[in-house]
């Protein structure tokens, strides 16, 4: 169970101003039925633009519903450059805290904020605007790399477990963890050091042995968590000198495509992380086996 | 404030009787079975009396009792000591819906290259045996099937895979622990060579479980050290765990009926009542294999974690597969193997009742449902005005 503090209690049973402001100025939404938590909020200014109303239906937790309510209170009575400044340590504050894990929770509510504000200046939601220069890290909750990099920055975070908690990337299948990691390390720099993982041994001179465990380690945690959040699954079968036999299951060994270019993935992770001179290939036997899966 | 309690299949209320079983050995009869003393051995015989009463309920021999410390690590037993035994197979066949005590060390193995083939189920949760029969080969050393899912109550035909897999020369072993207690069991009729039971899921406490093992199934030990268990358990027994699981089966006999019968119809009740009370409600998993003591009903646009707290305030305890109340960030991974849509799988609730449950209670909480539904419906973004006030 969790242990929420009376606040975040009181703000879930007694929820402030939900619904939607009639004929609103600004509309936020975020969030999805998919990702578990879903907010809309909609506020009303005033003659000297004030906010003077604002409303929220939230889908998700007590601490999203508790988040959303305490943001419509943060937020009334400010003008929007004021509102703009409210940060989601300013809504975990007012909440006397949320469990790690439930971080995320306050920044989705800082996200339907900058969306609503967005909206009503007329620019295209700018955390969800996946232009150019925002690339999706975490295809499970779909979070981009400037959104990562953001609570990083705003939040001093330096763990892959710490951007999970506070916006969802790397909390599904944890694909995309190493790439999460290598986001913290440009963001926080040296600070971070200590925590990354041990250095690759790649360079080193391997023996036969060292080189098959370390290539049954990077598939293991470079490539099937990926496979495996779609229903697939890969397989060593053997190594033959640089040669890399695998099997593909699942969903990837009907897929033809996929088969394709997943041979070409883990070929890259084997020779980032075992040896330059690996190639991959499949194996010839397995290609017959049906291994349908259902749902 | 009462507490209601429908989480049983979470853990179970010790039966008073199994308490008072217990209490001798803890400040009195504390000795230690194996000794060599009167003192010691009065133990020792109380322990067996505890193992037949296990071996009744099961329908097997007393000697293939095996007494651990849990659920999990009878699972863990029953297949690290079967692989160890059969060292030259490489492949154990499981199911996307297990219990994670067996899902996680079966993920474990494939990571230390075992080939480890995850059967999907349909909509339902039903098992397509078919696709069993096609992956069984030389090569398999293990299958490991659970009897009953936790989480729907859907039950699998066991006794048919068992017929299947052991025909075939391979080990079956099957995590039981939601089943023991609430449908009847013969393993001396069965093909069954493993199966794992967890005393506090039928009123035992927590803090002890069993693997039977079938005569003549080689497995090898996980615990290592003294002689205890007949050698294939290490480690002083948890005498008065011990014997609490012996009354707690002792007790489950009798009342086999009992969850068949009047625990079912309160579930039924239960179940009927909430889907006619509110809008966009279902049930997941097969209604027609179900523990008689279990419903998963999701409730569409809204979030399980918030309704369980809400449901708290009544001092209704259930639980949910919402990703919100396991601290992951995805709903349960069985819903999801029945492709459940995400919708339904965050707003799912499980109700499981025991033979401590009154009429009462269901009506108390039938009353309560539909506000609590209505009231977060209300608050969600994905319901229009109309609906929402239903």
């Amino acid at each position: 169970m969790w242990e929420y503090t009376d606040k975040v209690m009181d703000h879930f049973l007694n929820p402030r101003n939900v619904g939607e402001v009639e004929d609103p100025d600004g509309v936020g939404e975020v969030g999805s039925l998919a990702c578990g938590d879903a907010l809309k909020l909609t506020f009303k200014l005033d003659k000297d633009g004030r906010i003077v109303d604002a409303k929220f239906k939230t889908f998700g937790c007590a601490s999203a519903i508790a988040s959303s309510s305490v943001l419509t209170e943060l937020i009334k009575g400010k003008t929007l450059d004021e509102a703009m400044r409210v940060t989601n340590r300013d809504i975990a504050e007012y909440l006397g805290g949320l469990p790690e894990q439930k971080m995320h929770c306050s920044v989705m509510g800082q996200e339907a904020l900058e969306a609503a504000i967005a909206n009503y200046r007329g620019q295209m939601a700018a955390p969800h605007d996946h232009d150019h220069a925002e690339r999706i890290v975490c295809t499970c909750f779909g979070v981009t790399d400037k959104e990562i990099e953001r609570v990083i920055r705003e939040n001093g975070l330096t763990t892959v477990e710490q951007v999970t908690n506070y916006c969802k990337a790397g909390g599904g299948c944890g694909g995309c963890r190493g790439e999460i990691e290598k986001i913290i390390q440009s963001v926080q720099g040296d600070e971070v050091q200590e925590q990354l993982l041990p250095p690759s041994r790649k360079g080193k001179k391997l023996t036969t042995i060292q080189k098959i465990q370390l290539i049954q380690q990077t598939i293991n945690e470079q490539v099937r968590p990926a496979l495996r959040a779609h229903g697939g699954n890969v397989e060593l079968i053997d190594v033959e000198g640089n040669k890399v036999i695998i099997a593909f299951r699942g969903m990837c060994a009907q897929c033809k495509i996929s088969e394709f270019t997943m041979r070409e993935v883990v070929e890259a992770k084997l020779r980032e992380f075992v040896a330059e001179e690996l190639y991959v290939e499949e194996d010839k036997d397995s290609l017959d086996v049906q291994h349908v899966h259902k749902g | 404030m009462k507490t209601i309690y429908f989480d049983n299949n979470a853990t179970t209320q010790v039966a008073p009787e199994v308490y008072e079983a217990m209490q001798p050995y803890f400040c009195r009869l504390y000795g230690n079975p194996s000794s060599m003393h009167t003192f010691g051995g009065q133990v020792g015989i109380k322990v067996r009396e505890a193992r037949e009463n296990v071996a009744r309920l099961l329908g097997c021999d007393p000697s293939e009792i095996i007494f651990t410390s849990c659920g999990t690590e009878s699972d863990s037993t029953a297949i690290h000591g079967t692989l160890a035994a059969v060292p030259q197979r490489r492949k154990v066949i499981t199911t996307r819906v297990e219990h994670p005590a067996v899902l996680a060390v079966c993920r474990d193995l494939e990571s230390r290259g075992y080939t480890v083939i995850e059967l999907g189920v349909d909509k339902l949760g039903r098992l397509d045996l078919g696709e069993l029969e096609r992956q069984l080969d030389d090569d398999t050393a293990l299958v490991t099937i659970m009897s009953a899912n936790n989480e729907t109550g859907v039950i699998f035909p066991i006794e048919q895979i068992a017929e299947m897999v052991t025909s075939r020369g391979i080990v079956f072993h099957t995590d039981a622990v939601q089943i023991v207690g609430k449908m009847p069991l013969n393993l001396s009729q069965s093909r069954i060579n493993l199966l794992s039971l967890s005393g506090h899921k039928l009123h035992a406490p927590k803090g002890v479980g069993v693997l039977y093992v079938k005569k003549g199934t080689r497995i090898a030990p996980f615990l290592l050290g003294g002689h205890q268990e007949s050698g294939r358990r290490a480690g002083t027994e948890n005498v008065p765990g011990i014997i609490g699981l012996g009354k707690a089966c002792e007790l489950a006999l009798k009342h086999m009926d009992d969850e068949n019968t009047r625990v079912k119809a309160l579930r039924d009740k239960l179940e009927s009542a909430i889907l006619d009370a509110c809008p966009d409600s279902r049930i997941n998993g097969d209604t027609k294999a179900r523990l008689p003591n279990t419903t998963n009903i999701s409730f569409e646009y809204i979030e399980g974690e918030a309704i369980l707290l809400l449901l708290d305030r009544f001092g209704i305890c259930a639980s949910s597969g919402s990703a919100c109340t396991s601290g992951s960030l995805e709903p349960s991974h069985v819903l999801r193997a029945m492709g459940v849509p995400f919708t339904a799988a965050h707003g799912s609730i499980r109700f499981s009742l025991s033979r401590y449950n009154t009429e009462e209670e269901v009506d108390f909480t039938i009353g309560k449902m539909p506000q609590i539904i209505k009231r977060l419906r209300e608050l969600s973004p994905f319901v229009q005005g109309a609906a929402a006030s239903h």
